[in-house]
């Protein structure tokens, strides 16, 4: 564990070498910093500066003004503003939570247990849900072919199922689910719309919700599963016999154990739910928009506005920001990981 | 190799809890009951949500795609065509947009070609030679060849002076050299911020930025960046003499901006990651290496790339996978143009899906969705497998 948490450098650098590396890492400071200090810049101007050819510092080359700031949070737009925000505050955090909790309690496990799906089991339940869809889409009420379908896998499981002895192990599982993953969101959201419009939660955030829990999934239980190979396991074994419950176990010895992976995780799938915009344009409309769609909306018919947009861009990236600097030790350790599983 | 091992749910989960952890006959009644049931309770709430939101979905599209999508009165019409979508993106009339206009064959091509074709069979020869050949190894590995070879046909082809890249070739173009780079740059800025350096940790948290911003910001920010007449760079652009020059009309041009805004976003995926495996390395081999006289080349060869190896591996896998659903920075710097010189796969979709064709949507979307399993499979088996039993 120890050997974990140090601190360590590969060695000490000689005083050239320490001052090309300075200059390599400026070099790439001005590369990463200078578009975003394009957009601090933008938010400042007037349109037309803007479309009158580059002015670079304000006050220097041009008056700055803050008519775009004013406008994004104060004027006109400051209710798209503000309804965008607090749904993009509410959906992103919760479901990046609800991602880490399911996530976490998956990936425990299938490092800790031992998990035989049988295939006979999955080819049958493949073959009901899709007996189902047809069903459906010849005209049968939803209802009845969810019933119908379920009843069906149940029987086949009790009578065909229990000869096909071939199984799966924990490695297929993880397998499966890294795999949903490869889907673009583009091949799926058609049917994900029409999912949440036979249930009443289109334009809601519950949708969005459960949509970026389900898509962040695989993540967590990826990034988790190496973390928690690392921990060893005679804590647990102690924690067993001195009558712990698994529960107990996890709750109390293993998570506080996890805490860097926890959060370093909980950060990248923050910022994927933070920013993702395909999905909530498919699956939101007035109500339940998120940021990056008022972002978008800027470029309307009289062309980008980029001086709203800088000013949106910003005020979009300084939380996930604030948190990242809160929270950059923990990154580094957090993604320990991979390097000691190989 | 198994092409296509998803969708595949879980069903009849047997946890085997006596066989890890703990031993049964501590645990008496209900608590027993509880206990019995845990492995089930970890696992199968994530399993549902994943269900819920994927197997159905995709058998829906795989459906849709199978069919012709019209609107028609009162809602909409799906009609059943088989296999035509798919025939159209290969064969038919959206051939050239999907898979590129194929250059006339030359001898270059020839040549290019015929030494592919040489690697791969000296590869399957290999294998054939190692003596453990098994049917589904053999399998495996044929397809893989095949599909290898179709596509350095197609990229042959379509790259070319003659030929016009399609949405695939393109879409491999951001893919493979956006990781590259992403990689490199990655690399060499965690090696440098791993040194004893005063103010490391302030490079860390830059470093990081461009991956916080959304994607379509991302886009935008780089559409005001790179422009020759009004953006940061314009004077540069007029001393170079190329002020009436823009990218957005060059196809390459416009494919090197992509390119560039995507390097830039994700190359602080690459370096978090990598900062974290050279800061866990052990430091004993460094040091024996160090006073028996390795220099620092020796050192990074035989010590640390061993070491962070697997990382990469891992680490260019999940790139690979999001790479190939790249969107919003196609979509809004150039709309694919142009003509459809900078379209990936992604957008495609998107724009047939906008143009309400959903039938060659779906098609498009599972396209990709082999390219994917196919490269990532391939990546997996051939390379990773490999790297990681040479050290």
């Amino acid at each position: 564990m120890n050997r974990l948490f140090q601190h360590k450098s590969i060695h000490a650098p000689s005083p050239i070498g320490m001052a090309l590396s300075y200059l390599v890492l400026g070099i790439w400071t001005v590369i990463v910093l200078l578009p975003l200090y394009w957009l601090v810049v933008t938010s400042l101007k007037i349109p037309i500066q803007v479309h009158e050819g580059p002015f670079y510092i304000p006050f220097v080359d041009f008056q700055p003004s803050l008519h775009a700031w004013d406008y994004v949070l104060l004027g006109d737009l400051s209710r798209d503003t503000l309804r965008t925000y607090i749904n993009t505050v509410i959906v992103a955090p919760i479901s990046a939570l609800l991602a880490l909790l399911l996530g976490t309690a998956a990936a425990y496990a299938l490092v800790r247990f031992d998990y035989r799906p049988r295939l006979g089991a999955i080819v049958s339940f493949i073959g009901c849900v899709v007996l189902m869809i047809v069903a459906v889409i010849l005209g049968v009420p939803w209802q009845i072919a969810v019933v119908a379908g379920l009843a069906v896998f149940i029987i086949i499981l009790i009578t065909i199922g229990r000869r096909f002895k071939r199984a799966l192990g924990n490695d297929d599982i993880a397998f499966w689910m890294i795999s949903q993953r490869m889907l673009p969101p583009i091949a799926v959201v058609i049917p994900i719309y029409v999912l949440f419009q036979r249930l009443n939660l289109l334009d809601t955030q519950l949708a969005l919700i459960i949509t970026y829990v389900a898509i962040n999934l695989p993540i967590v239980i990826w990034l988790m599963r190496d973390y928690f190979r690392t921990i060893p396991i005679e804590l647990e074994e102690c924690a067993a016999i001195d009558g712990a419950s698994r529960y107990r176990t996890f709750w109390s010895i293993v998570l506080p154990l996890a805490v860097p992976g926890l959060v370093a995780t909980f950060l990248f799938v923050l910022v994927f739910t933070w920013n993702e915009y395909l999905l909530a344009l498919f699956l939101s409309g007035a109500k339940a928009q998120t940021l990056p769609y008022v972002i978008s909306s800027q470029n309307a018919t009289r062309g980008p506005q980029w001086w709203y947009m800088s000013v949106l861009i910003l005020i979009m990236i300084i939380p996930v920001i604030a948190m990242a600097i809160a929270l950059e030790r923990y990154i580094a350790r957090g993604l320990l990981v991979g390097a000691i599983k190989g | 190799m198994q092409v296509e091992r998803d969708p595949r749910p879980l069903s009849q989960l047997e946890p085997n809890s006596e066989s890890s952890l703990l031993l049964p006959g501590r645990l008496h009644g209900l608590n027993s009951q509880a206990e019995r049931l845990a492995g089930s309770m970890f696992l199968w709430p994530a399993v549902l949500a994943l269900l819920f939101l994927s197997i159905f979905p995709l058998i829906v599209s795989l459906y849709v795609s199978l069919t012709r999508f019209r609107i028609a009165i009162g809602g909409y019409d799906l009609t059943f065509i088989g296999l035509e979508n798919y025939h159209k993106l290969l064969f038919g009339r959206e051939q050239t947009h999907f898979l590129g206009l194929f250059a006339p064959s030359t001898l270059i091509h020839w040549l290019i070609f015929g030494l592919v074709v040489v690697a791969l069979l000296v590869y399957l020869g290999r294998y054939l030679q190692e003596g453990a050949v098994s049917f589904g190894g053999l399998l495996g590995r044929l397809l893989m060849v095949a599909g290898l070879g179709a596509c350095a046909w197609m990229l042959i082809h379509t790259l070319g002076p003659d030929g016009r890249p399609g949405t695939l070739t393109v879409t491999l173009v951001y893919v493979f050299v956006g990781i590259f780079f992403q990689y490199l740059l990655g690399l060499g800025l965690a090696m440098l911020v791993v040194q004893r350096l005063p103010g490391r940790r302030f490079f860390r948290v830059v470093f990081l930025l461009p991956m916080m911003i959304t994607p379509v910001g991302v886009a935008y920010m780089f559409r005001m960046v790179t422009d020759t007449g009004r953006g940061p760079f314009a004077p540069l652009w007029q001393a170079a003499g190329l002020a009436a020059f823009s990218w957005v009309n060059d196809p390459w041009g416009a494919r090197a901006a992509i390119l560039i805004a995507d390097i830039w976003q994700w190359t602080p995926f690459m370096f978090i990651v990598l900062v974290a495996a050279l800061e866990s390395q052990s430091q004993d081999p460094i040091e024996a290496a160090i006073v028996d006289g390795a220099n620092s080349w020796q050192l990074f060869r035989y010590i640390t790339w061993p070491a962070i190896l697997p990382v990469s591996m891992t680490l260019i896998l999940i790139r690979l996978i999001e790479a190939f659903k790249i969107l919003d920075l196609p979509n809004v710097m150039t709309n694919g143009g142009p003509g459809t010189a900078t379209e990936s796969l992604t957008l495609q979709a998107f724009i047939n899906w906008r143009s309400l064709d959903l039938g060659v949507s779906a098609a498009v979307a599972y396209m990709l969705l082999f390219a994917v399993t196919f490269f990532s499979l391939v990546f997996v088996n051939l390379i990773r497998q490999r790297a990681v039993e040479k050290f």
